[in-house]
């Protein structure tokens, strides 16, 4: 599973606020019923995007001024909730490399790290500032830069934080690891003999 | 310095520790359902790549299946294509399939333990956060994504990070009327969703102690309402006499298996990042208000004021109002059932107290058991005839209306008062529809009265 590094991730961001988003409002439980992710992305956030007629609800996404962006700002505990990969699944399927965000909830979080979606953390005062520069330069891109964890944005640079484990992972291009899983699978028997479990009808 | 549970376990299943400082855990034992299977075996397709231990994977299907017509097709034609795709899948890697004509269906974390596959020690994965339910048997168990249902298909192993451990202390006796489910409710009140994260949660503690295995059941089940990604319990007498003679459990080295099991609880001078203590004396009845489980709230409480957006927009959603109590909310539907609180004990206790009542006019009462297992004890004990009497709708087995992939939904602005563990927004399946959780009697009084309860007032509870 040869995969790209990610070392930076760059363009437009839209913000987010609010704390404790959880993967039901990312992706509507009912939105589940499917056997594959493919139709995810036109989905995501859908319950705070449309009303119950499917009218907009001219939710940032959906603004004009950040269509075909691919960072999210948000607030703290991003992604809490349920462990369905679906959440990152339709945040990825709806163009997004990236999200900023005060902390994030861990399932969602590993999750996250596998597909290659950065997640990176930052104070409040830092998505403040960067939410308010975000909606008065809607158009203006922004460069994540994984090695340094510094956020760009128009001419001004931004701390961030992003957990040991994936930045290397991301530098390394080794951040789904079922490869490093697959190459030890003679260790994996051996640690499995000499387990007690003992469970047969 | 001793060795907690979760450390001597995590320990044992380290295979190694890969190139980005995660460890390489194995995983004894993995339970699969259909909603976040059939992505990971097309991936395993894709890649050419067998299901490494099939013996150690065990499926069963919850999340989608009706609770009222069964019969196949269902008569959603997505929740049939989600049926089939497990029983294909299952079919064609030797896993077993525990389907509703095995007669052992039900959600995933009431099958496991039902069928005495969940046992102390072992490690335990699950596409599902609520897998830390299994924790009440001194495992280590927690939920992840559909990548990682791959990995642990191909390899039996995952790729993680280990947790730090907080000891949760109940101490005292528990006042009449007060149940498991607002043990764990107040809990995560005092500290917070995003409390736990990074960490596992070893409850203990007198009211633990004494717990029944449905009770610590509960209680570890809703961990991750807490943030925490794993919640466990010491194994003792009570989880091995639970264990002992169910289908899957030890036969012949059963006293082996025992001695192992109490080998790997928490030594008595274990170490732990932290230890935080609660009194039972001041939990009484809970209820939440808002549309996380932090914002939850005794009985006698009122709602404070809003104190930063979250709870603004909480109470914006649900109409509520600092200031309030929750007693006297009006309620629409009553759902007792869920991997929370749909056993056996749970329904013994409800059906205690529903027992020769109505349930209000203008209320919509079910009652669904978490599996073939528990209905059939229920049934066998007349339980299904006392809440059919009372008025309520006693289902088939699956998750039903803890989360609306079914047809178990609420309508518009609905109010129900649930037994399930999330009362987000849209959680029930209207997206403007409005959760309260409470402990299965709590859900009873409600449903007897039409409205916010105190349990131990309707129901003369302890002399209140």
């Amino acid at each position: 599973m040869a995969l790209g590094k990610i070392e930076k991730v760059i363009g437009q961001a839209v913000p987010i606020p609010g704390d404790d988003i959880d993967t039901d409002r990312i992706i509507p439980a009912r939105f589940l019923k499917c056997v594959t992710f493919d139709a995810l992305g036109e989905q995501l956030f859908y319950d705070v995007r449309f009303d119950e007629d499917g009218k907009s609800l001219n939710f940032p996404i959906d603004q004009p001024q950040y269509k075909g962006a691919n960072i999210i700002v948000s607030g703290n505990n991003f992604g809490c909730g349920s462990s369905r990969e679906h959440a990152p699944q339709s945040i990825k399927k709806a163009g997004f490399d990236a999200v900023i965000a005060g902390s994030y909830a861990e399932i969602f979080f590993g999750n996250c790290t596998t597909l290659g979606i950065v997640c990176a953390e930052a104070s409040d005062e830092v998505r403040a500032s960067l939410m308010k520069a975000i909606a008065e330069n809607p158009s203006e891109k922004m460069e994540i830069d994984v090695a340094s964890s510094k956020v760009l944005f128009n001419g001004n640079s931004y701390d961030v934080s992003i957990k040991p484990n994936s930045k290397s992972a991301f530098l390394a291009g080794n951040y789904d690891s079922l490869a490093d899983l697959l190459a030890r699978m003679s260790k994996v028997k051996e640690l499995e003999a000499g387990l007690k479990y003992s469970f047969k009808s | 310095m001793g060795k907690n549970l979760f450390n001597k376990v995590w320990e044992k299943h380290t295979v190694d520790v890969l190139p980005g400082g995660q460890t390489q855990l194995f995983i004894g034992m993995h339970l699969i359902h259909e909603v976040t299977s059939p992505q990971a075996f097309a991936m395993l397709k894709d890649l050419g790549v067998k299901v490494a231990f099939p013996e150690r994977t065990f499926a069963t299907v919850d999340h989608i299946i009706p609770t009222d017509d069964t019969s196949r097709p269902f008569a959603d034609p997505l929740a049939e294509e989600m049926m089939q795709a497990i029983e294909k899948n299952t079919a064609e890697n030797g896993i077993t399939f525990f389907n509703p004509e095995s007669k052992k269906q039900g959600v995933v974390h009431i099958v496991g333990p039902e069928q005495g596959l969940t046992q102390p020690g072992s490690t335990i994965a699950c596409g599902d956060s609520h897998t830390a339910t299994h924790g009440a048997f001194g495992a280590i168990a927690f939920g992840i994504g559909t990548s990682q249902v791959r990995d642990v298909l191909a390899t039996q192993t995952m790729s993680i990070a280990p947790f730090k451990v907080r000891r949760i202390e109940v101490n005292g006796k528990l006042k009449p009327g007060v149940y498991a489910k607002d043990v764990i409710l107040y809990i995560i009140s005092k500290l917070g969703v995003n409390g736990g994260i990074g960490h596992a949660y070893e409850f203990a503690g007198d009211v633990i102690d004494t717990m029944s295995m449905e009770g610590r059941m509960t209680v570890c089940n809703m961990a991750i309402e807490g943030g925490a990604r794993v919640g466990y319990i010491n194994p003792d007498e009570t989880t091995f006499a639970y264990i002992k003679g169910k289908p899957y459990a030890p036969k012949e080295n059963w006293d082996e298996m025992v001695e192992y099991w109490k080998s790997i609880a928490s030594d008595a001078d274990a170490d732990y990042d932290d230890i935080v203590k609660f009194d039972a004396a001041d939990i009484e009845p809970q209820v939440t208000w808002g549309i996380n489980p932090e914002q939850t709230i005794g009985i006698s409480e009122k709602i404070t004021n809003p104190k930063n957006d979250v709870m603004q927009e909480a109470l914006d959603y649900t109409s509520f109002s600092g200031g309030d109590l929750m007693k006297g909310k009006k309620v629409d539907v009553v759902f007792i059932g869920s991997c929370t609180n749909g056993r056996i004990e749970d329904f013994r206790e409800a059906a205690k107290y529903a027992k020769g009542r109505k349930v209000a006019e203008g209320v919509r009462a079910l009652a669904v058991p978490g599996s073939f297992g528990v209905r059939d004890k229920a049934v066998a004990e007349g339980l299904d005839k006392i809440f059919i009497e009372a008025g309520f709708e006693w289902r088939e087995p699956g998750c039903s209306m803890c989360l609306a992939m079914n047809p178990d939904k609420l309508v518009g602005r609905e109010i129900s008062a649930s037994t399930s563990n999330r009362n987000f927004k849209g959680r029930q399946g209207s997206s403007t529809g409005r959760t309260l959780l409470v402990s299965p009697v709590m859900a009873v009084a409600a449903a007897v009265t039409g409205q916010i309860s105190d349990c131990r007032e309707v129901f003369n509870i302890g002399g209140k």
